[in-house]
């Protein structure tokens, strides 16, 4: 009896939750599925859902139009490197902030991240200029570091409040047993906080990927990423749409897959200490 | 138990960070303010020498400035009110017991992996557009005119745009909170009968508190400076200008660097403002 | 094993010798129809010259914040950049692109039509070399005007253009009389309704560079187009641009529509439109002052000054702006899609004249007056823009105004108003 009370709640649970999450993700699908139809049934009234001609088409022009491969590979480049650097600067920091803690500690994770704040089209000219100095213009490496840096408050803060979680007895106990500080990050915290790690990770190379502003604007031909790619198939001429959705899933996709496959890690690793 | 050893290492961690961000704040932050008090005009030789506060004054005497201001306090506000209360929603839905929980999850997280530039391009040219757009095919099909819905309802669009971007991330969060409310005390509560609605509001609202002041703190960074958003959908037209773009139009399409150099500085005291303000409302659920 | 390295580094050199005449040259440029063929033909290019070409293809918007940055702060990324008739002359006169005064003989520059070289120079210096140029002209459809009893004129005026409107206009059958930008842009609807303004006796700037949008000029044309639009155009006409309208007209939604002389080869092109075999072609409307409504634009290529490679870049204009390259796109893809308005000998060819909008795209060119715009005198060049550095700004914001009044969100009178204010305030900051 009990039992098909729940059942049944169940029945309705997944019935609601699926109504809801197909609706949340039909935008993408509806974009995954024009992006295989001709130009002419991409706009047909009614529209098509599924009984159309599927093509390959349009994948075959953006390819033939644009070096897909070159964009994928910035894209992977500039977020997995600004991903990792900046997790290199930041567990150091984030480490001695969690249990090293003074005074200012909150003061100064606040300051971090207010400088996310600046809004980044007041100082283009400025960091324009600067890369030009720098001979940074076009370049993987220039986007790393600006894309670290404007992550870099996230990262910090993440693990700074994965590593709170970790209780100080054990720390201690490491300690005692004359663990050295290197030894102690290394073989205790290290293992403890991996999937705080992770999903730091995760979701900084997600916010990498994604930027629009930067990758745009301080590159040309070396260094652009898939946003780049995406700006030259937003409204040309003429019919476009299944060329657009075709551009678009080929921008989105890796990093959907990605987050596909790693979902489970980010809904356990989201926290930003929200859980106490 | 910090010893001075463990605290100048700390220092020393904490250093290349610190010293990076200051860095990363302060070489753009001093380069806006100085051009900020010159007439820089790149169209027109570059730097014509210092105007004194000329700028300032003309920033925010323009007739388009504090409508900008509104229009970036309306979207943020609005966007974290509907991700807030949804991800609330949503993520008491999600934790429900169901079958196939993991492919529902995956749904209802992918819109963020879209790239801003992406989603705006597919919401504008495949769902709002007035002809073609499948809002429009729907309207048709239930015989109303169709919505020109970035000129109609330019900022409720938009909102809806960014609205969808960011649900995923405040349910992300907002469910991590929910599945760690005990759920001794639950069963607790249901055992004494307490009404849906009361659990709610006595257990579970408190519970999440902590978790909305992080959505709450993260997304507004994010949202204050969104752009790709309108550039992509109006161009600032119909009411939809915020003060990030207001920057833009005078920076890169005015070509007024000193102008747009003062508008970044107000952007600066007004995400300050607003950071006080959250700090104070909701800085005491943050014991970071 | 140091004898195989030995030879080894020895290849490499050789082969880096060879490479050292043949470069690599970026270009920044547009995502539209002709100039994505024109990257097609990157590989002819690449087999004539041994010159490798990078693209970096952008939409128009992003394409001009990203070319802009770039000349201004002179960062030199590109080799060759895609501009624009509004751009060519400002930075010309900023000596910011190489002056093109020493093309072949075989280039003959002096092919190019004047009213192109005119608007791509600086000083009687050719600074950019247009890959194509247009103006604007009405498309229209010979079937729904047939079937509205009337007759297009060659050169009508804007009271036919209405009457002809409501006509054709078929709500029913979802045709609308008559569609025209409404976008918001300074190149979009901006560039419209400036050209617009010229046949109603309308004026960016009296002579002493005072905004003249409290003129009844001003009013008149607004007003017209406003309830033009709301009467016989598409729903949400507030958001539609070239491509939005392109769209409506190969759909068969359009009765008319005036936009650029390019859109032609779209619209007559059966594999894309719907009402390919009725398109006629007439020169842009007038009021009867003496000045059409068409504008005069061209995508031109130029090079940035300080660039290492000059040379390669000036053989690439030369190769895509030539007639040979026009003669290229002819033999594979037919004349009515070689790139048009540049060259006065592909008018003069017999086969293209055969296309049926070459004489009127040509007819509308010639009778746009960049310097002699409009009907009072201007102290700008330029037909729908006025070629100083803060028009872009302005004019963005201007049809911004404009396009909230053609959504119902203001009056005409209000917009108008804040079009003065914006422009006032623009042009006292510039130090006008």
């Amino acid at each position: 009896m009990a039992r098909g009370i729940t059942n049944q709640r169940k029945a309705i649970n997944t019935a609601a939750a699926w109504a809801v999450g197909l609706l949340i993700f039909f935008p993408i699908l509806w974009t995954i599925l024009t992006s295989f139809k001709t130009e002419a049934q991409a706009i047909a009234d009614p529209p098509i859902f599924l009984g159309f001609n599927w093509t390959l088409e349009n994948y075959a022009t953006v390819l033939e139009r644009s070096n897909y491969a070159r964009f994928l590979w910035n894209s992977i480049f500039i977020a997995g490197g600004s991903t990792i650097l900046g997790l290199i600067i930041a567990i150091p920091a984030a480490w001695s902030m969690a249990f090293v803690p003074s005074k200012r500690t909150k003061d100064i994770l606040l300051w971090m991240l207010s400088t996310k704040m600046l809004p980044a089209v007041g100082v283009l000219y400025p960091i324009y200029l600067i890369f030009i100095k720098m001979g940074l213009l076009d370049s993987k490496i220039g986007l790393v570091v600006v894309l670290m840096l404007i992550n870099l408050p996230i990262i910090i803060w993440m693990l700074y409040t994965y590593f709170k979680e970790i209780p100080g007895e054990i720390l201690e106990a490491a300690r005692m047993d004359g663990a050295s500080l290197k030894e102690e990050i290394l073989f205790v915290l290290t293992p403890m906080a991996i999937p705080g790690i992770a999903s730091t990770l995760l979701l900084n190379f997600i916010l990498a990927w994604n930027e629009a502003f930067w990758t745009l604007n301080l590159t040309a031909v070396n260094a652009a990423p898939l946003t780049a790619f995406i700006a030259s198939y937003s409204s040309p001429e003429g019919l476009f749409f299944a060329k657009l959705s075709a551009a678009s899933t080929m921008a989105i996709a890796p990093i959907l897959i990605l987050g596909w496959f790693s979902q489970k890690q980010l809904v356990r690793g989201l926290t930003f200490g929200a859980v106490k | 138990m910090a010893t001075q050893h463990s605290r100048s290492a700390a220092r020393i961690m904490m250093a290349p960070a610190v010293v990076l961000l200051l860095g990363w704040m302060l070489v753009p932050l001093i380069m806006t303010l100085m051009f900020s008090f010159k007439r820089y005009l790149p169209l027109r030789g570059g730097d014509l020498g210092w105007t004194g506060f000329d700028n300032y004054i003309r920033f925010v005497s323009s007739s388009a400035f504090w409508p900008a201001v509104s229009t970036t306090l309306i979207i943020v506000g609005a966007v974290l009110i509907i991700t807030i209360v949804l991800g609330v929603l949503l993520a008491l839905l999600l934790d429900q017991p169901m079958w196939g929980q993991g492919v529902v999850r995956i749904l209802v997280i992918a819109p963020f992996f879209v790239m801003p530039t992406v989603s705006s391009l597919v919401w504008k040219n495949m769902f709002m557009d007035p002809t073609n757009g499948l809002f429009a095919h729907l309207w048709r099909f239930f015989g109303a005119d169709p919505v020109a819905w970035l000129s109609e309802a330019s900022v409720p669009s938009i909102i809806m745009i960014v609205s969808w971007q960011w649900l995923p991330f405040a349910t992300l969060i907002l469910l991590t909170a929910v599945q760690s409310l005990d759920s001794e005390q639950l069963e607790a509560a249901e055992m004494d009968g307490a009404p849906a609605l009361s659990k709610f509001g006595y257990l579970i609202l408190p519970h999440l508190s902590r978790a909305i002041t992080i959505v709450v703190l993260i997304q507004t960074i994010f949202l204050l400076s969104i752009f790709a958003e309108i550039f992509v959908t109006t161009g600032g037209a119909f009411g939809s200008r915020t003060l990030t773009y207001l920057i833009f139009q005078r920076v890169l399409e005015s070509q007024n660097v000193g102008l747009g150099s003062a508008g970044g500085v107000y952007a600066i005291i007004l995400a300050n403002i607003v950071a006080i303000f959250l700090m104070r409302i909701v800085g005491k659920n943050l014991d970071a | 094993m140091s004898i195989k390295k030995t030879i080894l580094s020895a290849t490499a050199l050789t082969a880096l010798a060879g490479a050292l005449s043949a470069e690599t040259i970026t270009i920044a440029t547009v995502n539209n129809g002709d100039m994505v063929r024109m990257q097609g033909y990157t590989d002819e290019f690449t087999k004539a010259t041994g010159h490798e070409v990078e693209w970096v293809t952008l939409e128009e918007n992003v394409l001009r914040q990203r070319v802009t940055t770039d000349i201004t702060t002179k960062g030199g990324q590109f080799d060759i950049m895609t501009i624009g008739m509004y751009e060519t002359p400002i930075w010309g006169a900023n000596g910011w692109l190489v002056a093109l005064d020493d093309l072949s003989e075989e280039y003959d520059a002096d092919d190019i039509l004047p009213a192109m070289s005119g608007g791509l120079s600086h000083d009687g210096t050719l600074y950019a070399a247009p890959f194509y140029g247009e103006s604007s002209m009405i498309m229209y459809r010979t079937d729904l005007m047939e079937k509205a009893g009337l007759e297009m004129p060659v050169s009508p005026t804007w009271d036919f253009i209405r009457e002809a409107a409501a006509g054709m206009t078929d709500r029913d059958a979802d045709i609308n009389g008559v569609c025209l930008r409404g976008k918001a842009g300074w190149g979009e609807g901006g560039a419209f309704i400036t050209a617009m303004s010229n046949s109603f006796g309308a004026r960016w700037f009296d002579e002493n560079w005072q905004p003249t949008f409290d003129s009844p000029e001003w009013f008149n044309t607004v007003s017209f187009f406003k309830s033009l639009m709301d009467d016989y155009g598409p729903a949400g006409y507030a958001t539609n641009g070239f491509n939005e309208n392109l769209n409506l007209f190969q759909q068969g939604k359009c009765g008319m529509w005036i936009d650029a002389t390019v859109a032609a080869s779209f619209v007559t092109n059966p594999t894309d439109s719907t009402v390919a075999d009725s398109v006629g072609f007439a020169l842009a409307p007038n009021t009867g002052l003496g000045k059409n409504s068409n504008w005069l634009w061209a995508w031109a290529l130029a090079i940035p000054a300080g660039t290492q490679k000059e040379a390669a870049a000036k053989e690439f204009i030369e190769w895509a702006t030539s007639k040979d390259y026009i003669d290229l796109v002819a033999a594979n893809e037919g004349w009515a899609n070689v790139p048009p308005g540049a060259r006065q000998s592909l008018y003069d060819n017999p086969n293209y004249q055969e296309v049926p909008f070459a004489q009127m795209t040509l007819d509308s060119i010639l009778s746009a007056d960049p310097n002699n715009p409009t009907v009072k005198p201007v102290p700008y060049v330029g037909v729908q823009f006025a070629a100083i550095p803060e028009f872009a700004g302005i004019a963005s914001q201007v049809s911004q105004e404009f396009s909230a009044a053609y959504a119902g969100q203001q009056t005409v009178e209000e917009a108008l108003e804040k079009a003065q204010a914006i422009t006032s305030e623009e042009m006292e900051a510039a130090g006008y």
